[in-house]
């Protein structure tokens, strides 16, 4: 059984690598070749966990060692895979969400012409991600860490020809790539440290060494955790990454990319239960980048971008989960799973909603559709309950266990981060009725399709006719049926998971697991969520669906504007890094052309000059010749003589 | 008779030989030059035998002969050789084997 794991990769690479280079022969069958390994993967995950479900619950811990890749003395680099609980649960997350998506790409990109390439890239995707989560060390973790990376750029840039899609690409590789220098110091650290990177022997061994090194690689990996999940600082990526096409952004968001952090920060638990420095870090860096994802989302007209700062606040409140420690591990894990089903689901509905209206990303120009589009309205619509936390949904359980996790984390923190964590709560419930309002309520403003020479936004091959009104349909059923399965999955999983405790038990041999003490009872605590929900709904009602909605985007206050702009992130990140690079860059240059060149030239030129000097010497005489050689003597000689005579 | 009187008569015969080097143009009295050079350094060879009563000089005067017939025999080729080239046994005018 143990010797399946190893298909769970190589079923989405080999689809990768036969897509990629099968060329245009494969270009009506590719699309099937690649959803059909993408479920073989999820086939062989579903059958491990049967499997896994027959052993005792402290011995489910599959283990393949495929070959050793670097088999040097004192350095062993191995292709080993490791399958437990905590594995098993992002394995089936990833194959079964990365399903239902390429099912849902089929229909969505069905003009494309280059749909095979896509087919290749969202399997190398998984691939990449799936190494990711059952490597048994370090060094192989991060062989498929990135890979994400590589995968997420080929995918974000898909429409090349898009200039704004180019950038978004390299933005969002350059921006991983700060956070991977923290992946990889924190292996070296890991190797210098406990000479060994496999996840056995280092995470055993975090006890015995000084809590300076364990907070150092803590917040390095923190670092790696903030670039791969878009965390802040290295969070700006995320909201461009939405130029990629939509089934991009809800594999991205959902099921891989982004959860790769999370994955990370829990699975180097015992690090960073060695290091409450690192541990107060993570929690920081959840607590901020929830409230920060959440403003960016209210602000947002583009439908996508909203969805983008909502799955930063959500990724926010799985870190923050992830850094109380044993309390947290699990419901962070749990809030993934859940965050998975909602999250993916709403990214498909809103690339339904684009689907039918002409591609149209600006929830301004939306509006009444719910008529027009049952299908997509009614997951849409249980997606945005999960999500906000609506009672008996999915969202609701894992959302709420986190918020008593960060009550229960103990003095002023636990004040400070639970009521963040609630506040957070209503501001999701405020941006997500935002978005449900303007998409699907009030009345039409639909507006006339552009000019595609004019912009760019607009997807390639889909037929837009400039000045047509958009004509809203449901999508085809290769799209609607992933959106109903992942609306069950919305619906039904947190419930599932929360039925005596399946999911932390399930999880606790892994991650261990506290049981979170709140200093004030659970269900005031439930209490205080609903209300906090309620009139987060309630003021998003009163804003948007009880007067009109402007087509324009109103100037707004000053922090709807900062808002709008990312809260000046990307302005943010230009004056500090790009023009403090530039300075430091041109000072370099200057320092090199003066400095380095003049002592280089220096001594170029005087050992030019002094053997145009010494030439002259060389006239072709021989008698100079003799002169020289004769004084030279004389002088050898006067010099031995004077020697000995001292 | 004082040998040091020999070993006077070299340095002199040296001198000579080395002033002709340096002065004279013309090829043949250069080498004729070092010829007395190195018949000044024999001489002294032989006068340093001859005082410290052991016969190590003598045998490098033979030696120091046998390698002035070699040279001698390189030496006036190439002067011939010279000669037949450019018409004169200057040399000066042999100036070209410079930068």
């Amino acid at each position: 059984m143990e010797n399946l794991i190893a298909l769970l990769v190589a079923a989405p690479l080999l689809g990768a690598a036969v897509l990629l280079c099968g060329g245009r022969r494969l270009d009506r069958v590719g699309h099937w070749i690649g959803t059909a390994l993408a479920a073989a993967s999820f086939v062989v995950g579903v059958v491990l966990f049967g499997a896994m479900l027959g052993y005792d619950a402290e011995a489910r811990t599959m283990r393949q060692h495929l070959y050793s890749w670097i088999p040097v003395e004192g350095f062993q680099g191995d292709i080993a895979f490791q399958l437990d609980q905590l594995s098993m649960t992002f394995v089936l997350l990833i194959t079964g969400v990365g399903t239902l998506i390429h099912i849902y790409s089929i229909g969505y990109m069905e003009h494309d012409e280059r749909r095979r390439r896509f087919f290749g890239y969202l399997n190398l995707f998984l691939a990449a991600m799936l190494l990711l989560v059952v490597a048994d060390n370090y060094l192989l973790l991060y062989f498929g860490w990135e890979g994400v990376g590589l995968a997420s750029y080929l995918l974000i840039g898909f429409w090349q020809h898009k200039p704004s899609a180019a950038t978004a690409a390299k933005k969002a590789f350059i921006v991983n790539r700060v956070g991977d220098m923290g992946l990889s110091i924190a292996i070296m650290l890991m190797f210098t440290t406990f000479g060994t990177f496999a996840f056995g022997p280092v995470l055993e061994a975090t006890g015995e060494t000084s809590e300076g090194k364990m907070t150092a690689i803590g917040l390095m990996l923190l670092l790696a955790a903030c670039g791969k999940s878009a965390q802040v600082p290295l969070q700006s990526w995320l909201g461009d990454a939405m130029e990629g096409p939509t089934p991009v952004s809800a594999l991205i968001h959902a099921a891989t990319m982004v959860t790769a952090g999370v994955y990370l920060i829990t699975r180097s638990g015992a690090i960073f239960n060695a290091a409450p420095d690192a541990q107060t870090a993570v929690v920081a860096v959840g607590a901020v980048t929830l409230l920060f994802g959440a403003i960016v989302g209210c602000a947002k007209d583009d439908i996508k971008k909203a969805l983008a700062g909502s799955t930063m606040s959500q990724i926010g409140y799985m870190i923050l989960a992830a850094g109380l420690g044993p309390i947290g591990y699990a419901f962070a894990i749990m809030h993934l799973v859940t965050h998975g089903f909602f999250k993916a689901g709403l990214f498909l509905g809103a690339g339904s909603v684009m689907h039918g209206m002409n591609d149209e990303v600006d929830m301004r120009k939306y509006g009444g559709l719910r008529k027009y589009m049952p299908v997509t309205f009614v997951t849409f619509g249980l997606g945005y309950l999960a999500i906000i936390g609506f009672p008996g949904l999915s969202g609701f359980f894992s959302k709420d266990k986190i918020i008593e996790a960060a009550f229960a984390s103990g003095g002023a923190q636990g004040w400070i981060l639970g009521t963040v964590t609630l506040l957070g709560a209503g501001i999701t419930a405020y941006y997500m009725t935002r978005v449900m309002i303007l998409t699907f309520f009030g009345e039409k403003r639909w507006q006339p399709a552009p000019d595609p020479d004019k912009t760019a936004s607009v997807e390639p091959g889909i037929e837009v006719h400039p000045g047509e009104m958009p004509h809203p349909h449901e999508s085809p059923r290769s799209m609607t049926i992933p959106m109903i399965v992942l609306a069950f999955g919305s619906v039904f999983a947190g419930g599932f998971f929360s039925i005596g405790d399946r999911f932390v038990n399930w999880l606790e041999p892994v991650t261990q697991f506290d049981h979170p003490h709140p200093p004030i009872s659970v269900p005031v605590i439930t209490g205080m969520t609903v209300a906090v929900l309620l009139a987060g709904v309630a003021i998003a009602y009163l804003q948007y669906g009880r007067k009109p909605v402007p087509v324009v985007a109103p100037r707004g206050s000053f922090v709807t504007r900062a808002a709008r702009r990312d809260l000046l992130q990307d302005d943010f990140n230009h004056v500090v890094l790009v023009r403090g690079g530039e300075h430091l860059t041109r000072s370099l240059v200057y320092v090199d052309h003066t400095l380095v060149d003049g002592v280089v030239n220096g001594t170029a030129a005087t050992v030019g000059g002094l053997s145009g000097r010494l030439r002259k010497l060389q006239n072709g005489y021989a008698r100079t010749y003799a002169v020289s050689m004769f004084g030279g003597t004389a002088i050898l000689i006067a010099a031995t003589l004077l020697m000995r005579a001292v | 008779m004082n040998p040091v009187n020999y070993l006077y008569l070299a340095a002199l015969l040296f001198t000579i030989g080395a002033a002709g080097v340096l002065i004279r143009r013309n090829a043949i009295v250069v080498f004729m030059c070092v010829e007395l050079m190195l018949n000044a350094c024999n001489l002294a060879f032989v006068a340093f035998s001859r005082m410290h009563g052991n016969l190590d000089g003598q045998i490098i005067a033979f030696f120091t002969m046998v390698v002035a017939a070699a040279e001698v025999v390189v030496g006036l080729a190439i002067i011939v050789s010279l000669f037949r080239t450019r018409h004169s046994a200057s040399v000066d005018d042999a100036s070209l084997m410079k930068l």
